[in-house]
């Protein structure tokens, strides 16, 4: 019986790029290079141009884009983590209490709180690391709405009213490129580290981790430093986000910071970091667009996770990057 | 038998009367034996005699319930998987996942990246992708040829074994388990993997090989372990055991 | 005093396994943990408020209707969602996740968040037992509560459906070889545990207001107690009920109501430093190290 299957060749110059590299024309190295180079400079100009309102919007948006690309990261390594505000409110209290108690120069708060946050959400799920599946997505489901409220109940740190009065930046300019940079080396630093052989074991954890832990590496170990490395990023945006609204308090911990990196990497697509870019770039400002609906972003969100997972769990990015680098057609073959 | 100098009669693994039960089910009864260097132990039993959880109690995946393991006069009981990779003791699995979406080569780097390897090169990894090909050339992977390179995904089974054993190998193992290796081979990919386990046992190495094929493995082994429901029914040389009516029992299952 | 502890700390761990149970009877049969579960509970409640107070219901066939509805909706929530990415945990967790914030955060969105919303309960009155009086719905729960247990048991250990929850629940694949199907089984488990979840809401949530922030306290209590009470496990969800049931009252008595939420928190923490899969966790060992 004859049967008709889709076969994908990849084009060219895509095949010329990959490993011989060998390329014949401007028009073949601008196919090459446009993909990565276009949006970085996108990124680079877009506060010169933007008005006021949407540098705002720009700001959230790559803060977005950061904990979307930490939480990309922590899935390559197994662990779906849905509660990356547990990050995000840890580096902002950290930050906060090192202003409010300590009065550190913002300098020092903001590293600090990345180290030490991303420390303290590390020792706190420590005791997960041994599990596998769905016990490490529950904690982390269940800790930040916890710590939310034992801030609540308790009164600490601010408790209800939180830390006002935290310094701010200064200089809007450096405020706006501090994040975008740390968002340009976050994004080539974590794309550039799965390939190392150091990536190439964090991400084999996840397939098979009897095989990783057969070869004799303590495969705890590496997920507490996966852990950490994803927590410090969630740290540097709580930490970050703290001294541009000069403000921490319980909202640190809200769902928002849990559930919109998740949907943009799904939406973007999972495993390439750009592709949590990319969500994080299509979802925020949509939702500023949108905003005259209010209470239904969560919504929206929720509903764009669920129909990408389901329907295209490869996400835009792999879908937009096979269609740039593949062809396809249809062709017989014998069933 | 070997040469028997003291290198080769020396213990590397004493097991003692170790049990494990699973809920009611008593996988693994006071199983005892000693294994000396440069030996090719086969353990055989009928499906369910617990052998897979005999080397899972052995290489640390399994928690004894009581009695002991011993790695060259160290008691390895109850030490984590990684712990005991790192003494030297390698594994395969009966269910072969290799990394899928990784070419060939690159399968390696994981076993390449443990602590033991670098320690043992010295304290510096070098360039392990080259390394990873060396000693895919070892196991019979045509030198620059497009299967090192493939997704392990797509590899033929015989190359997915080779594969398996290529990361003992990585781990620059003393003793290698290989849980049911032989099983769904073709006559000729078994003809292309024995010479290599030959070339293990020349180079010092110990091995333990859990075999349902026992024509291929009766060929190299120089002792076997029969299992039962858990218990060690026999232990010998593999002409000698099979000769026993019990263990003809346990493998025909006449009462 | 403590005869009031000890009272409201029973009827405080009924309660806990009352929320708990559907959630560890869908994960113990199918595997499949439901993050939807707290929304299903909520939508249970303003589905019987809806039905009672627009549609001039009757109270019991609101009721009747209510947990019928959920029970369809875990069906469904199975067989267009879950059934598509069945086996990949990662998608499982967000797929579920995400159905569940939309349906709570929609009702945030519409507004049901005022104190209009309550439901009747059952009977009126109250009992006095010693010197504390307590009302004839946390007799109801107390009742319906230890009846649900006892009929799972019974159940799913006597009757054919519930012998072939078990049978998926142990070894799927030999379920399957046996005639069982699989996928149609781990569809009503989901059913069966969203039914409960609108069973407890029933009973639960005429003790206040309705309102969608408990939907995510009943998800997290669900959790709490099945973690340390071990996945899937029934008794194990008995068990870690009363425990945190009586270590919040205890703590509720001793250092006020604040502290109660962090007996949960510690609770977990510790189990699994100290054993991991719970207290009558089934994970076979070989998973558990892994």
């Amino acid at each position: 019986m004859k049967q008709r299957r889709k076969e994908r060749i990849d084009r060219g110059t895509k095949a010329r790029s990959d490993d011989i590299f060998a390329l014949t024309s401007y028009r073949e190295m601008l196919y090459v290079a446009v993909p990565p180079v276009l949006p970085v400079i996108a990124l680079l100009v877009m506060p010169l141009i933007l008005p006021p309102y949407w540098q705002k919007v720009l700001l959230q948006t790559t803060i977005f884009a950061l904990l979307a690309i930490s939480w990309d990261f922590l899935v390559s390594v197994g662990m779906v983590s849905l509660g990356q505000a547990l990050f995000f409110g840890m580096g902002a209290y950290v930050a906060g209490c090192l202003d409010h108690y300590a009065g550190l120069p913002i300098w020092l708060t903001i590293p600090l709180a990345t180290v030490f946050g991303g420390a303290l959400c590390t020792v706190l799920l420590l005791p997960v690391l041994r599990l596998r599946g769905v016990y490490f997505s529950m904690v982390t489901l269940v800790l930040p709405l916890m710590l939310e409220r034992i801030i609540e109940a308790t009164g600490m740190l601010g408790g209800t009213e939180g830390l006002t009065g935290i310094k701010p930046f200064g200089n809007s300019w450096v405020e706006m490129y501090v994040v975008i940079i740390v968002l340009l080396i976050a994004l080539f630093g974590f794309r550039r580290l799965v390939t190392t052989d150091y990536g190439l074991v964090l991400k084999a954890i996840k397939d098979n981790d009897r095989s990783v832990m057969s070869a004799g590496i303590n495969i705890y170990w590496m997920k507490a430093q996966a852990l950490f490395i994803s927590g410090s990023v969630g740290s540097f945006c709580g930490a970050y986000i703290t001294h541009v609204y000069m403000f921490v308090g319980m909202p640190d911990f809200a769902l928002d910071y849990s559930i919109l990196p998740l949907a943009s990497a799904v939406v973007g697509g999972m495993g390439t970091f750009a592709g949590s870019v990319m969500g994080a770039f299509i979802l925020v400002p949509l939702s500023e667009a949108l905003r005259n609906v209010g209470g239904l972003r969560i919504v929206l969100y929720a509903m764009s996770l669920v129909v990408f997972i389901v329907l295209l769990p490869e996400g835009i990015f792999h879908y937009i990057q096979r269609k740039y680098q593949q062809f396809e057609r249809w062709v017989e073959v014998e069933g | 038998m070997n040469e028997a100098t003291n290198k080769t009669n020396e213990v590397i693994l004493s097991v003692q009367e170790v049990s494990k039960s699973f809920g009611g089910v008593r996988a693994v009864v006071g199983v005892s034996f000693d294994l000396r260097r440069g030996e090719l132990l086969g353990i055989i039993g009928p499906n369910g005699s617990g052998k897979t959880t005999l080397v899972n109690l052995i290489t640390g995946f399994v928690k004894p319930d009581s009695g002991s393991v011993k790695y060259e006069g160290q008691d390895i009981t109850g030490w984590m998987p990684y712990r005991i990779a790192r003494l030297g003791i390698a594994r395969t699995f009966q269910m072969i996942r290799p990394f899928a979406e990784l070419p060939a080569f690159k399968n390696l780097i994981i076993p390449l990246f443990s602590p033991r390897v670098k320690t043992l090169s010295g304290g510096k990894y070098g360039d392990l992708d080259s390394v990873a090909k060396d000693l895919l050339e070892e196991v019979g992977f045509e030198r620059e040829s497009s299967v090192t390179y493939k997704a392990a995904g797509s590899l033929p089974h015989g190359y997915l074994k080779r594969l398996e054993l290529a990361k003992c190998l990585a781990l620059r193992a003393d003793l290698i388990i290989l849980d049911e290796l032989f099983s769904g081979l073709s006559i000729a990919e078994l003809a292309s993997i024995v010479p290599i386990i030959e070339k293990l046992m020349v180079e010092g190495k110990t091995v333990i090989m859990i075999e349902h094929r026992l024509r291929e493995l009766f060929r190299i082994a120089n002792r076997v372990v029969v299992l039962n429901y858990g218990h060690a029914i026999a232990d010998g040389k593999p002409s000698e055991v099979m000769e026993r009516d019990d263990v003809k029992q346990a493998y025909l299952g006449t009462e | 005093m403590l005869e009031v502890t000890l009272i409201y700390g029973f009827i405080n761990s009924i309660i806990l396994s009352l929320v708990a149970l559907g959630f560890s009877l869908t994960f113990g049969i199918s595997g499949v943990s439901n993050f939807a579960y707290g929304a299903m509970y909520i939508l249970a409640g303003y589905a019987v408020w809806i039905f009672i107070n627009k549609l001039s219901m009757p109270f019991f066939l609101a009721v009747i209707l209510a947990v019928v509805l959920t029970a369809g909706l875990g069906l469904a929530l199975y067989r267009f969602v879950l059934l598509r990415v069945r086996g990949l945990v990662i998608s499982e967790v967000i797929a579920t996740f995400g159905v569940g914030l939309a349906i709570l955060e929609l009702f945030r969105y519409l507004g049901f968040t005022t104190f209009e919303y309550t439901l009747p309960v059952f009977t009126d009155g109250s009992i006095e037992i010693g010197n504390t009086y307590i009302d004839h719905q946390r007799l109801w729960i107390v009742g319906v509560g230890i009846a649900l247990a006892v009929g799972l048991y019974l159940f799913t250990h006597h009757t054919k459906l519930g012998l072939a929850f078990r049978a998926i629940a142990q070894d799927e694949k030999t379920a399957l070889s046996l005639g069982i199907n699989s996928d149609r089984i781990a569809g009503i488990s989901v059913a069966f545990g969203s039914g409960l979840a609108a069973v407890a809401a029933v009973l639960i949530l005429p003790r206040g207001t309705i309102s969608v922030n408990e939907g995510y306290d009943v998800l997290i209590n669900a959790m709490a107690v099945c973690i340390i009470g071990g996945l899937g496990s029934t008794v194990g969800v008995v068990v870690a009920s009363f425990l945190i049931g009586y270590a919040q009252m205890l703590t509720d008595a001793f250092s006020g109501p604040h502290w109660k939420m962090i007996v949960s928190l510690v609770a977990i923490l510790i189990i699994l430093v100290v054993k991991p899969s719970g207290l009558f966790g089934k994970q076979k060992e070989l998973e558990e190290r892994i």
